[in-house]
């Protein structure tokens, strides 16, 4: 399925801003053998005085923007066209059970981007919380694997949570959305991780884009007027990494577009930075993902 | 008096001695294992035996007092908040011989070697991981391995460049490594101040005794970083996180030793991927970072996000390759305690070799042998933090869990987070001399031991510093807990050893400074300058209200009711809201003057911190007012003398122009206020007496004018008079031409606003009359001198 995304991100400062320093991460990425990126555009009003790209450590495509003169707004818009491959059914589940994921874990004797080792204990905004370490722990039972266990917590966060943009904000932890069962797909996301590391899985953050309209017949995704987070956790050594999003209960396929990997916003965060204002800073998004007709 | 020759019989060697018992099972720096007394310290003892008690005391008095007026305190963490406190020097010094000291020297050069392969690769191929000599998680879970830099090599090609090690003595007599500091070592400065205090304090014996100096390492270093910059107009600046930070004084020290510039976070910007300091004169390149702050809290865009004290974009300059970090960001890595059980086997693998000088036993207890171990070995154990950079026995941040416990509570812990915990083997350090009551006695005592790298290698400090215990238990020793410091003296038996010490390229240094004010440390010296002046003319204001009310004056009279209303307008007017007009202002000049430590004598910052302290003293007592003026005119004094440090003793560099533009500038908007207030026709009756007296202007008044005081007279000398230094047309000439000198005042012939506006106002007062001198004038001179104020703090201070 192949498809056009633009996302437009406009930042306002009525106080205006002296100079601004960006890293922003708005692009499909490219994943060998499920996402291939067919091309990307971006501008930038106004046009920064430094544009750079280079890689983070996760392999993200990332994008410097640097401005130096006095302005009130900065508006971005990402364009891309990405085709997502159809991702077989991953078959068996032959995931270790819990007990077993430790010494699954010393197998791996690697660190680089996609190693667990990662995604386990703390991490900027994922810190150890023991109510919702008992809530997933509630979940669990001796008989499951560890690709169950996530089925199995994603889909209760889900049924436990109210999907609501208006209790929660960027900053919110993990923690505090639990308190309110309440947020969005950020808040999903952390409370999935800190439930999954607190028994020892590894997890992590995934960002990316839905399908703006849903198929004929399905029902629209939450989600899809912004951009989106979901779950990566990793399920042993044969199986590997499987993604989860909490805040529809579905694995996601090929109506999910990925950005980014991290082990939580704080690494992928669209849009990061850093600015010399005096005054406050509103921000926007808005978001068009539409499949491209394959005769077209 | 005679002097003592300062060598003691062996009577009073003895005497000296008496109470000094070594305790089983311990070593001793004074004494060998055989229980006779080391060589190397005995002519120090026989010198120490010679002196009376009260040659002693005063000896130890010159030391301390050294210390107290070179301003070196360190900031004590406590219930009531942190609080700066008098350096705590143990006056007997810790001697160690050349002969053992070069073990030593060696095993760290060593191992300063082996930390850097191990960095090297921790950011590079990641091989110790791969082939199974560190485990994944470790590096993985540790904050201080900061994956942006991963896969970013140094532009220096090294990792690390100055390194300080803790070291202990253990009971076989051998010397252990207890710590690695790798992030930014601290002490190096305080041990430089221990050894200029005990050459005050043994003068005659240090002079030559074959003791090694420490010059010669600094100006090692100097010469190193200074070679080490990749663009020959960079700066070298030292990055601080500021006043707030216990080891300040000393970044202030070293940076003025060496002739670096002393930076925060906020001073420096990162501009097409280079990093650039904001100065008074624009931005100018810095090529050698030597940062004193975690690597973590350097970049709130790639690091830390929540760091106040960093720099966006300081990870893009050092991968672009344009900065040179000391350390390295992300070299923290290497200090946590787990690394400590791989380091053994790292080292034979990487150099073929053993350590040299082992560090102490640790297990990481991710693993189940070693775990078994830690949990059989409990009661000899001391357990931790993984991860903690503390010393084992460093028990007050909760980074070392029990070595007691409940039994099943420790193998809980052990087997649910093993991975996050070390055992470390619980030490006993050797015990070295205090002095307490008129005698000798042992204390437990650790050593740290400084290497920078040149370019012949490491070089070894050789001395150090050394952290004395308060009691004879080991974790007694932080400072925090009333321990003290002491002076380490390498013994050569030649008379004077040689460091080999490259020549120092001084004047490079000397400009360095001078060509490069930060704003920021700008604004501070102007703001200090206007606390300063406006706390005096509100002492001036308040000694003559409080004189009238002496003389009889009663508070409801016209002129004092003038006097309060511009002491303190639309403010309280008790006794303690009229002290608060000065000691509020002398508390802000405090906090500016403590941002540029490096900028200021220790005499200007003395005599603040004396005044301040006066001030607050008086503000708390119950005082009748005839009392109060006599008390207001000490002040006085004392401010005086602080205005006269400054403009008899500074050196005529760009910060001072900027101290004394914030003097003058205050001065002239105090005066034009109090002469609208207080030297109008109407004023009250008494009035114009006041308004010379606060302007310590009552003799040249009798002086320049016969008879008694008249609006205009008063007019004429107070505002008009360029000759007299309380009027506001000297402050506003000497303004300008402070303006005039400041970089970009006149660009291709034209003048920068600031430059135009000083001239303005100085020209419409110069041609203004006593007749024709309005309140109304007097206001809007005032209003545009703060105009003035703005606009440079627009152009230089921003």
């Amino acid at each position: 399925m192949q498809y056009k995304v633009r996302l437009t991100v406009t930042h306002n400062y009525p106080g205006s801003a002296r100079s601004g320093r960006h890293l922003i991460r708005l692009f499909p990425a490219n994943l060998p053998g499920r996402q291939t990126v067919l091309s990307r555009r971006l501008s930038v009003d106004p046009q920064p005085v430094e544009q750079r790209e280079f890689d983070d450590y996760f392999q993200n495509f990332t994008t410097l923007l640097v401005h130096d003169t006095p302005h009130d707004t900065m508006a971005i818009t990402a364009h891309a066209r990405v085709n997502c491959l159809r991702v077989d059914d991953p078959g068996l589940n032959i995931a270790p059970p819990l007990s077993a994921l430790p010494y699954e874990l010393d197998r791996v004797q690697k660190l680089e981007a996609r190693s667990p080792h990662h995604y386990l204990g703390k991490s900027p905004r994922i810190v150890p919380d023991r109510t919702i370490a008992a809530y997933a722990a509630s979940q669990v039972n001796a008989q499951m694997t560890t690709v169950d266990i996530v089925r199995a917590i994603g889909s209760a966060i889900h049924r436990d949570m109210t999907f609501d943009p208006l209790a929660t904000e960027v900053d919110t932890s993990a923690r505090e959305a639990f308190a309110l069962r309440r947020g969005v797909c950020q808040d999903f996301t952390h409370i999935m991780i800190t439930g999954l590391r607190a028994l020892g899985i590894p997890a992590g953050y995934v960002s990316g884009y839905l399908r703006t309209r849903p198929p004929e017949g399905q029902a629209r995704l939450e989600g899809a007027d912004a951009m989106h987070a979901w779950v990566q956790a990793w399920c042993g050594f044969e199986t590997g990494w499987m993604e989860y999003d909490p805040t529809n209960a579905v694995e996601p396929a090929q109506d999910h577009i990925v950005v980014a990997y991290g082990r939580d916003y704080s690494d992928i965060s669209p849009v990061k930075g850093v600015l010399r204002t005096a005054g406050p800073h509103q921000y926007s998004q808005a978001v068009d993902v539409v499949p491209v007709d394959e005769g077209a | 008096m005679t002097h003592s020759a300062g060598r003691g019989s062996d009577a009073q060697v003895a005497a000296l001695l008496r109470d000094y018992r070594t305790a089983a099972g311990v070593s001793d720096e004074l004494f060998g294992r055989d229980g006779t007394l080391r060589p190397v310290w005995k002519p120090f003892i026989r010198h120490l035996a010679g002196l009376t008690a009260d040659e002693i005391a005063a000896r130890f008095g010159r030391g301390d007092r050294h210390l107290h007026d070179a301003g070196v305190y360190y900031r004590k963490y406590d219930t009531s908040g942190p609080s700066e406190r008098d350096w705590p020097l143990s006056h007997i010094p810790v001697i160690i011989h050349d002969t053992e000291w070069q073990t030593i020297a060696t095993g760290l050069r060593q191992r300063a070697d082996l930390l850097e392969a191990v960095a090297e690769d921790l950011y590079g191929e990641n091989k110790l991981i791969s082939e199974g000599y560190l485990p994944a998680s470790l590096t993985a879970q540790n904050q201080a391995w900061l994956r942006p830099l991963v896969g970013v090599r140094p532009v220096s090609g090294h990792h690390l460049h100055f390194l300080a090690f803790e070291i202990g003595r253990g009971p076989d007599g051998k010397w252990w490594v207890l710590g690695d500091r790798t992030e930014a070592p601290s002490g190096a400065g305080f041990a430089l101040e221990n050894r200029i205090a005990s050459t005050r304090i043994y003068p005659n014996f240090y002079g030559d005794s074959g003791i090694h100096r420490l010059a010669g390492f600094f100006r090692a270093f100097q010469t190193a970083l200074t070679a080490g910059r990749s663009d020959p107009d960079g700066l070298i600046a030292i990055l601080t996180p500021g006043p707030m930070n216990d080891a300040y004084f000393e970044h202030a020290y070293v940076a003025r030793h060496l002739g670096f510039l002393l930076a925060q976070g906020e001073d420096l910007t990162v501009q097409n991927g280079k990093v650039m300091v904001r100065t008074v004169d624009g931005l100018k390149p810095v090529s050698v970072l030597w940062r004193r702050l975690d690597g973590a809290t350097c970049d709130p865009i790639e690091l830390d996000e929540h760091s106040a004290i960093g720099t966006p974009g300081l990870v893009d300059a050092v991968r672009q390759g344009n900065v040179s970090l000391v350390n390295a960001l992300g070299s923290g890595v290497l200090e946590t305690r787990a690394m400590m059980s791989f380091l053994p086997k790292i080292s034979r693998v990487l150099t073929g070799q053993p350590l040299a000088l082992p560090n102490i036993a640790t297990w990481w207890c991710g693993q189940k042998r070693e775990r078994d171990h830690v949990l059989a070995n409990r009661d000899t154990m001391m357990i931790g933090s993984a991860y903690s950079s503390r010393l084992p026995f460093n028990t007050e941040d909760g980074s070392t869990v029990n070595r007691v416990g409940a039994k099943t509570s420790l193998e809980e812990l052990l087997d649910q987070d093993g991975r996050d915990l070390v055992g470390q083997e619980a030490v006993t350090l050797s015990t070295t001399p205090v002095w307490h009551d008129g005698r000798l006695v042992p204390r437990p005592m650790i050593l740290r031991v400084f290497l920078a790298r040149t370019k012949d290698g490491w070089q070894v400090m050789p001395g150090g510093y050394a952290r004395v215990g308060s009691g004879h238990n080991t974790p007694a020793i932080a400072m925090q807990q009333g321990g003290a410091v002491a002076d380490v003296w390498v013994q050569s038996d030649r008379p004077n050893p040689q460091m080999p010490a490259p020549a120092l390229r001084t004047q490079q240094f000397e400009t360095q400074i001078e060509e490069a004010l930060p704003s920021r440390a700008a604004d501070n010296l102007f703001w200090l300058g206007r606390y300063v002046e406006r706390a005096e003319g509100n002492i001036r204001l308040f000694r003559a209200y409080f004189a009238r009310e002496s003389e009889g004056v009663a508070p409801d009279r016209p002129l004092l009711k003038d006097l309060r209303q511009t002491l303190s307008p639309g403010a309280g007017k008790t006794f303690r809201d009229l002290t608060g007009t000065f000691e509020l202002p002398l508390q802000a000049a405090l906090a500016s003057a403590g941002q540029v430590r490096d900028r200021l004598s220790v005499d200007a910052l003395m005599s603040l911190r004396d005044l301040s302290s006066s001030v607050a003293k008086m503000a708390g007592q119950s005082l009748t007012p005839d009392e109060i003026p006599r008390k207001a005119s000490v002040l006085l004094r004392k401010i005086t003398g602080f205005s006269g440090l400054v403009h008899e003793n500074m050196y005529r560099s760009t910060g001072w122009r900027f101290l004394s533009l914030g003097m003058s500038l205050e001065r002239a908007a105090t005066m034009a206020t109090v002469l609208a207030a207080l030297a109008h026709e109407e004023a009250a009756e008494g009035a114009l007496e006041v308004v010379l007296e606060v302007g310590d202007s009552t003799m040249a008044h009798r002086l320049r004018y016969a008879g008694g005081a008249s609006h205009h007279s008063v007019a004429d000398l107070m505002a008009l008079d360029g000759k007299s230094p309380r009027s506001i047309l000297y402050h506003l000439s000497r303004s300008r031409s402070h303006i005039d000198h400041l970089p970009g005042s006149a660009e291709h012939g034209r003048m920068s606003p600031t430059a135009r506006l000083a001239l303005q106002l100085q020209t419409r007062l110069a041609v203004e009359t006593p007749g024709t001198l309005t309140t109304r004038k007097l206001l809007d001179l005032r209003r545009d001198i703060w105009r003035l104020s703005d606009l440079l703090t627009l152009a230089y201070l921003k």
